[in-house]
């Protein structure tokens, strides 16, 4: 089986690629196919963001004009047929792309003028990343615009750079918004890639690539080709292949499918579908509940939470993902379906063991729905997320922690506690929840509920942390849930400012 | 922000960009792996050691050779010179031999026609190993006897006396972690054949020249016959100046195997597997003091974990030995210094090469001290500063080096002004008193570094300056560019001695061709060296120009002024470039070399005694944080800077190296942990696992500024060095972090010193809060 050729947009030109292997990685064939060596590979694994590329997709809503979605992502690891009828800029192409309108009389874009007027670049190995997460920013916040410094740094907090120490570069993230503007012709772009789409012959039922746009080929696919690689976003596959050598004959792409993109809010559920990215569900989750904001923003770098799924997060079930403790705590449901037809289970109920799960051969993990209903009046609800890891941003949790509790009347009428990083599995705390509920929410309950969590589980020690440590977080967050339960303030870092008069 | 010009009379003082600013913006700006590859050019992928220590009986290649795409391997038997590496102990082999000496060491090499195709055939070849006991820890070293290099000891007084006479004492222990390097540029070599057995390597490298020396000694071939080329790194920070040679050398036997260019670029965790790392150390010592603070006596001893060979431990060791005073006077110290042999990577060069090592230290030890007696630690670190007067009797290092240039004082009050240092610490007690979850500390701390190579003999440099006839100009040196900025320095130096525009001056890719025997581009000299050369270069053209046209207008050539693209007589001013088209036509040589050697440098390497620095750069910071006491985890809040860069060459660029040195200082000291388990396997060898700060780890508040006073030395441009230095001053967080667990300590009614294991992660501050 041969995939089918690979075609994308670039500086206004449909690029056509054939024989591109099914597990050959975008930076594989912009460097070593198409000689465009201004991306670099920092890491091949998509944690330091060198090769940070933007993609560029139609999107329609219902009733809306096509919209243009721009998206930073780490080339290394994404393979390349996953970006088929898509837009791509390189760092080479912000100055090289007729619909991308620089300055008058300028030669750089803004981003790249900024960098360079705030002495942003020095070994200028990163730099190209960089240039290609600020051109996302600049392209979604109104050219920087929109964000604050906080802001920038989020958007920013997947690239490494080892040389300047971030200070100009930040700086130039901000100041890229007060540089004479740079435009891309949307219109122009939507247009070609219309045209792509159409173009596009019906799928080879024998291609060793398959995205299909819809979940019944999907399935019918999934059955028809069990040993097929299914993949997502490919933030954790992509590393099977770069750095476990993993070869794949056939890769099935769930992510083209419409009914796994899609976000709706009905019946008093969240259903995010399993193929939408991680910022588009944990958006979805942080219009709901503000407080997991900084939670959501420590979860990967930007990149990957563009390319990575909820879906993908969850189905691959690392005893370390962030998202399973969340879906946890908040008592999501998991919808797998097959040609035979769906099924729907609680989602700690997915996993059998370290990296195992229920999903049967022909099935999918389509959707993941997450109750949000209404409170009954007279109840609190306390919602909080933990994370604790050696780096703040875009590192891997030593001890994931969510707590879910409703309070009526001063007593624990609910009380749902998703754990990672503790056991084999992500874990519902099913003792300490038992200790909690019809209990009055008081220091005493929280003390020992702390001390029936940190007997609930046994974690081990590796190189993010020792297992005492992690058995002592398990009662120490507890202890600071119930403070913050109790509005106290000044017992979060993140509450902390210093002004430093000049 | 400081980069305002403050010498506005020529090209040198003024904040022009990178000179390679705007390729890299634009993704232009190529480096190794970007370059366009010859045809036939093969790839090459090494073969690892998974165990830690063991005897090598063979290895079994054939499923290897069985892969697709794979053209065959390279092993120690390929090598037609000497199998040990030209390395500074001779003990490295280029390939394991009979044994293996830690978990990533290289037995050989797959080459085949892509770069997947090597790395997945060298997982294929099995290696035949009978385990040996492995020596995973400085204690069991030290026990054993385990060392890549004799013990040193070096004394000044008598410490024993010392401590006798103390009113106070204090032993401690301390641990310290490594650090990888993580320039983002993974290590790499191109290696191309030439005719007659000569070979063109492109290597990214911080030493071209000991490439080129360890390339012919490989291939038994003279070094005239290997050129090695580098235009810039993707960073260096050390870890590219011996760690480089390796790879180039195996690339070059896998070249002359096959007879091709071969390209070998290391897969991120295959770099972190197999290139040496800064050194951990662990520390024991006796303090004596006095009621105000004042050390009396210091026995200290440092175990630098150096890994399976010595590559540059000595040098970093003796480092460590002489920054252990860093500001202070220390009148009866004994210091000794073990150079430990354990079954890992073996450890290198790495930003302040020993110095921080050894500054850590001493920090500590005033941070105790303060404790212990209950004084505010900035007055106990100044009442053991050198004294400014050389006269005192206070003011000569533990190996015997007068220090001379002392601005410790002023710059030191400078920052404690600047920053607010006694208000913020008078609000933090306040606020750790009304707190108890979270609780903040500061401190201000100096640092004095000595700037020369300890090894007195590489304090050399040249550079070669060609006018060409269109006036504009070509500078080649010995240094190489991996971000710092060297080239732009360079080349504003020999625009200003040229009084030629920066633009009209281009600086090319180092070459062993060109500039011969040059001095790795290190221990922040790059400019010092480098810049001297091509501005001596510059001024003998520069000479030959001035005597041209003194002839032309019958002045003394003395009257002839460069400035502004000009050439000015008394009798008016030429366009450079005339004049230099006029002088091309009277034959006057518009090109030439440029030596120099730094001055007044000299030591004893058998006693450690002598001035091993030309001179000493200073800087001072003050950083505060803040830390959870229920996790452990801490927060960097603020942090204010003030460097002593001397008459700044180039202030943005200065500043860039001073916040980038802070932050990888940062990094060592809070994030960045190296793990190595029982088996001996480095478990953090990928970004996912080991953590280097990032973009949320950098304060709002983070002001850098530079100490406006030229080095007292005649220096280039009246400059400092500054790619080190600043590195020290991140032992600011980590005695900030100390500050703050001391003060939750107190709360929590514990007694006893503040034992925090470096790198300061949440577990590791948890430990000190707890223990």
């Amino acid at each position: 089986m041969s995939p089918r050729p690979l075609h994308f947009l670039r500086r206004g030109q449909r690029v056509t690629l054939h024989d591109v292997p099914p597990d050959r990685t975008l930076l594989e064939v912009l460097r070593e196919d198409l000689h465009c060596t201004g991306t670099k590979e920092g890491c091949g694994e998509g944690d330091c963001g060198a090769c940070t590329v933007v993609i560029g997709e139609r999107v329609q809503d219902t009733d809306g004009p096509a919209q243009l979605r721009y998206k930073a992502i780490n080339s290394c690891i994404r393979l390349a047929h996953s970006i088929d009828g898509m837009a791509l800029w390189t760092v080479e192409d912000l100055t090289q792309d007729p619909h991308l309108h620089l300055p008058a009389g300028k030669d750089l874009h803004p981003v790249q003028e900024s960098l360079l007027q705030c002495h942003g670049t020095q070994c200028g190995f990163c730099t190209p990343g960089f240039v290609m997460s600020m051109f996302g920013m600049y392209q979604n916040h109104a050219g920087g615009s929109q964000l604050d410094r906080q802001g920038a740094q989020e958007a920013l907090s997947g690239n490494l750079c080892r040389c300047t120490g971030y200070r100009p570069i930040l700086e130039a993230a901000r100041h890229m918004a007060t540089l004479p503007p740079a435009t891309v012709d949307a219109p122009a772009v939507l247009q070609k890639l219309e045209l792509l789409a159409l173009e596009k012959q019906a799928p080879e039922a024998q291609s060793s690539y398959q995205r299909p746009s819809s979940l019944r080929e999907l399935l019918q696919l999934r059955a028809e080709h069990p040993q097929a690689q299914v993949v997502a976003g490919c933030t954790d596959v992509g590393l099977w292949v770069t750095k476990q050598h993993r070869r794949f004959d056939m890769v099935l792409d769930v992510t083209a499918a419409a009914e796994l993109q899609t976000i709706t809010h009905a019946e008093g559920q969240l259903r995010i579908g399993a193929a939408a990215t991680l910022e588009a569900a944990f958006t979805a989750l942080h219009s709901h509940w503000p407080q997991l904001h900084s939670f959501a923003a420590r979860f990967a770098g930007l990149p990957v939470r563009n390319s990575g799924t909820l879906g993908g997060n969850v189905a691959n079930g690392s005893p370390i993902g962030d998202s399973m403790p969340l879906l946890i705590a908040l008592n999501a449901q998991v919808v797998l379906a097959s040609v035979r037809g769906e099924r729907r289970l609680p989602l700690e109920q997915l996993y059998t063991g370290y990296r195992q799960n229920v999903i049967a051969q022909d099935e999918l993990l389509v959707r993941i729905d997450v109750p949000v209903p209404p409170l009954s009046s007279g109840t609190t609800q306390h919602l909080r997320a933990y994370k604790v890891s050696k780096r703040q941003d875009d590192d891997i949790s030593a001890v994931c922690l969510v707590m879910h509790l409703q309070v009526s009347e001063g007593i624990v009428t609910h009380a749902s506690v998703g754990a990672g990083g503790v056991a084999a599995t992500p874990a519902r705390a099913v003792q300490t929840e038992a200790a909690m509920r019809g209990q009055p929410w008081t220091a005493a309950t929280a003390h020992s509920a702390g001390r029936t969590l940190q007997a609930e589980f046994s974690p081990i020690s590796d190189m993010r942390a020792s297992g005492d440590y992690r058995k002592h977080l398990l009662g120490s967050l507890m202890q600071r849930f119930w403070l913050e339960s109790q509005g106290q303030v000044g017992v979060s870092l993140q509450d902390i400012r210093v002004e430093v008069s000049a | 922000m400081n980069t305002a010009a403050m010498y506005t009379t020529g090209v040198m003082g003024q904040s022009h960009a990178h000179e390679s600013a705007k390729a890299q913006v634009l993704g232009a700006a190529p480096y190794l792996d970007d370059l366009a590859e010859l045809r036939g050019t093969l790839y090459a992928a090494p073969i690892l050691s998974t165990v830690a220590h063991g005897t090598l009986h063979g290895l079994d290649c054939t499923d290897a050779l069985a892969m697709p795409g794979v053209h065959g391997v390279v092993l120690a038997a390929d090598i037609p010179g000497d199998p040990i590496l030209a390395a500074f102990g001779h003990d490295e082999p280029i390939f394991a031999l009979d044994k293996v000496w830690h978990v990533g060491q290289v037995m050989g090499l797959v080459v085949a026609d892509s770069v997947m195709a090597a790395r997945r055939a060298a997982r294929k070849v099995k290696a035949d190993i009978t385990p040996l006991p492995a020596v995973l820890d400085t204690a069991t070293a030290i026990a054993q006897q385990s060392f890549v290099l004799p013990p040193v000891h070096v004394r000044r007084g008598d410490a024993d006396a010392g401590l006798a006479r103390a009113p106070h004492r204090l032993q401690g222990t301390l641990e310290v972690g490594g650090q990888e390097h993580f320039y983002l540029e993974g290590q790499i070599a191109y290696v191309i054949p030439q005719e007659q057995n000569q070979w063109l390597v492109h290597s990214s490298t911080q030493h071209p020249g000991e490439v080129q020396e360890w390339v012919a000694h490989a291939l038994g071939i003279g070094a005239h016959a290997v050129t090695v080329q580098c235009r810039r790194m993707g960073g260096g920070f050390g870890g590219k100046e011996t760690q480089a040679g390796h790879l180039a050398v195996w690339a070059a036997l896998a070249a002359r195997k096959f007879g091709c260019p071969i390209k070998l670029r290391l897969d991120r965790d295959d770099d972190f597997m197999v290139t040496g790392k800064r050194h951990p150390f662990s520390y024991e010592w006796d303090v004596g003091f006095d009621d105000q603070g004042q050390i009396t006596g210091l026995k200290l001893q440092m175990a630098a974990h150096c890994g399976f060979s010595a590559d540059l431990s000595g040098p970093v060791a003796d480092r460590a030995i002489f920054h252990a005073d860093n500001a202070y006077f220390l009148s009866d110290v004994s210091i000794t210094s073990y150079r430990c042999k354990l079954n890992t990577q073996s450890h290198t060069a790495f930003r302040g090469f020993g110095g921080p090592q050894g500054v850590i230290v001493i920090e500590t030890i005033m941070g105790d001290i303060a404790r212990m007696l209950g004084l505010d630690a900035l007055a106990v670190r100044q009442r053991n500063y050198y004294d400014a007067d050389v006269q005192s009797g206070r003011a000569t290092t533990h190996y015997q080096m007068v220090v001379e240039d002392n601005i410790l004082r002023p710059i030191t009050q400078k920052l404690e002004l600047s920053a607010h240092y006694q208000q913020r610490l008078a609000a933090i007690s306040a606020w750790n008193a009304e707190n108890s979850i979270l609780q903040r500390g500061i401190a201000l701390t100096p640092v004095k570094f000595g700037i020369s190579f300890t090894a007195t003999l590489f304090n050399q440099a040249g550079a070669l300056v060609h006018v060409y006839t269109d006036g504009t100009v070509q500078v080649n040196h010995g240094g190489t560019e991996m971000g710092q900025g060297l080239n732009t320095k360079v080349a504003q130096i020999v625009a200003d001695e040229l009084g030629v525009p920066l633009a009209q001056v281009q600086v090319t890719a180092s070459d062993t061709s060109k500039v011969p025997n040059a001095s790795a581009t290190a221990a922040s000299s790059g400019t010092d060296l480098n810049g001297r050369a091509a501005q001596y270069a510059a001024q003998k053209v520069r000479s030959n120009l001035a005597a041209f046209v003194a002839g032309l207008d019958h002045c003394g050539a003395g009257a002839v002024g460069f400035s502004g693209g000009k050439i000015h007589s008394p009798n008016g001013s030429r366009d450079f470039k005339a004049v230099v088209k006029e002088a091309y036509a009277n034959r006057i040589q518009l090109w030439s070399d440029g030596f120099y050697r730094t001055p007044k440098i000299h030591y004893d390497k058998t006693t450690l005694t002598g001035r091993p620095f030309y001179y000493f750069a200073y800087g001072v910071a003050c950083t505060e944080v803040a830390i959870d006491t229920l996790t452990g985890e801490s927060k960097v809040l603020a942090i204010d800077v003030l460097y002593d860069a001397g008459k700044s060459i180039n202030p943005a660029i200065d500043i860039g190296q001073v916040e980038g040195g802070f932050v990888q200082g940062m990094g060592w000291l809070t994030t960045e942990q190296l793990v190595w388990n029982d088996k001996g396997v480095l478990t953090t060898h990928a970004p996912s696992t080991y953590k280097i700060p990032a973009t949320g780890d950098i304060p709002a508040h983070f002001q850098v500024q530079l100490y406006q006073e030229p080095n007292r030395e005649d220096n280039v441009g009246g400059s400092k060095a500054v790619g080190e230095p600043p590195f020290m001053l991140a032992i600011s967080v980590y005695e900030a972090l100390r500050h703050a667990i001391a003060s939750a300590r107190d709360q929590q009614g514990k007694t006893g010193v503040v034992q925090l294991q470096a790198p300061a992660t949440a577990e590791h501050v948890l430990q000190a809060l707890l223990h």
